[in-house]
């Protein structure tokens, strides 16, 4: 029986290397692999480190574009190793350094915490008026097909950072609050159940917020889960103008009532504590 | 929301700009369609200049105009300087000299602007 074989490519690896502890400035480190149709780019680094060089540092952990820990710059665009295949990149060579705009752990590990930092200040959570009914809910919140749709595509979010690095206004302005969280913001802001919009409305209109946006949409050009974070921040300045002119009202959050034939949940009790208080 | 109004009213000066500026060149740059050049030649021939200087209409035109590029530009101007990152106490005061610097340009530009017209009047 006949036996496909793949054709191998012949690749040259570009990787940024970075100690702060031995290093005074990055340097770059050439690798040669062969790799075939189908190797990702976290693949390729993998192999780096099986067989040639173990102190090659990345982060990676689910290795299916789901949990945002392996963005880099691949070739001079964000993006993930992990859904990035190599050869849609380049046949010959390929260039990796940490995200632009944070600062090195080591290696291609970017230090993210900031960026978490700033996203918690715009309040990621849903937060309603009735602390009661927030704090013991008596049922479910139902929302309609409609309400979800307004803020399904941001919710796909997996702060990867990969807009932060692409934003020119972030590489400029190192207090602005980037694209992620503004986009996060919004996300909140739109959901029906969510009574803090105004508290969120007063961060994102700040100096070095939304209005500093140059709408380059890098971002949304970037994005590995097509969230456009760009037209998050244009449908957020809109809403802004528009209350600013006193044309939206203002909309309070309410427990929906749910379809006549549907049933309700019992309330479930969470889990006891596993470390204590 | 402060922001918000400083950044609604840069997008209606950009609005206004548009407009008037498209005015200014027509009147100023294509005399041949007559608008406000009762007089056959260049739009700074001395009967076109004298007839606009007697029009309300164009005194308030620029009056308007003036307001919108000042503010519009010190607004840009004020964008490019906070994105270098100065300190808070910096950016306020900076803030409130743009607002002195674009009054006091006002009110020379719709001064000299008022002063043609009493001209045109005297004419």
């Amino acid at each position: 029986m006949e036996t496909k074989t793949q054709k191998k490519y012949n690749i040259t690896v570009y990787v940024r290397r970075f100690d702060p502890d031995k290093d005074a400035a990055p340097r770059q480190q050439q690798y040669t692999i062969q790799i075939e149709k189908g190797l990702t780019v976290l693949d390729a680094l993998n192999l780096i480190k099986q067989t040639q060089d173990p102190t090659v540092g990345f982060r990676f952990s689910c290795r299916m574009g789901v949990c945002g820990s392996c963005g880099m710059l691949i070739n001079g665009k964000p993006g993930l190793a992990c859904n990035t295949q190599v050869l849609d990149v380049t046949e010959s060579a390929l260039t990796l350094a940490p995200l632009p705009n944070f600062s090195i752990i080591r290696d291609l590990v970017a230090d993210l915490v900031p960026m978490f930092g700033v996203l918690t200040g715009v309040q990621p959570y849903i937060q309603r008026s009735d602390v009661e009914e927030m704090e013991n809910p008596t049922r479910e919140y139902f929302q309609t097909p409609h309400q979800l749709e307004e803020f399904l595509q941001f919710t796909y979010c997996i702060k990867c950072g990969s807009c932060m690095a692409a934003c020119p206004t972030m590489a400029t302005d190192k207090e602005y609050l980037g694209p992620m969280p503004l986009t996060q913001a919004y996300r909140y802001n739109t959901d029906s159940r969510d009574d803090a919009a105004d508290a969120r409305r007063e961060i994102v209109s700040s100096c070095h917020a939304i209005f500093n946006c140059h709408y380059a949409a890098e971002c949304s050009n970037v994005c590995p889960k097509g969230v456009d974070p760009a037209r998050a921040i244009q449908l957020m300045k809109k809403d802004l103008v528009l209350r600013y002119f006193g044309l939206r009202k203002k909309k309070c959050a309410h427990v929906h009532e749910g379809p006549s034939q549907s049933d309700y949940k019992p309330k479930i009790e969470a889990p006891p504590f596993t470390v204590d208080q | 929301m402060k922001e918000t109004a400083y950044w609604t009213w840069f997008i209606i000066a950009a609005i206004v700009i548009l407009v008037l500026a498209g005015l200014h060149m027509v009147v100023m740059h294509l005399p041949a369609l007559g608008v406000y050049n009762p007089a056959s030649g260049a739009a700074t021939d001395w009967q076109n200049v004298a007839f606009r200087s007697q029009h309300q209409f164009i005194a308030f035109t620029y009056i308007i105009l003036l307001a919108a590029a000042l503010y519009h530009g010190l607004y840009g101007l004020r964008t490019i300087v906070f994105e270098l990152g100065p300190t808070k106490a910096f950016q306020e005061v900076f803030t409130v000299v743009l607002w002195i610097v674009g009054l006091i340009l006002f009110g020379v530009g719709a001064y000299a602007d008022l002063a043609a017209k009493s001209v045109g009047r005297v004419l």
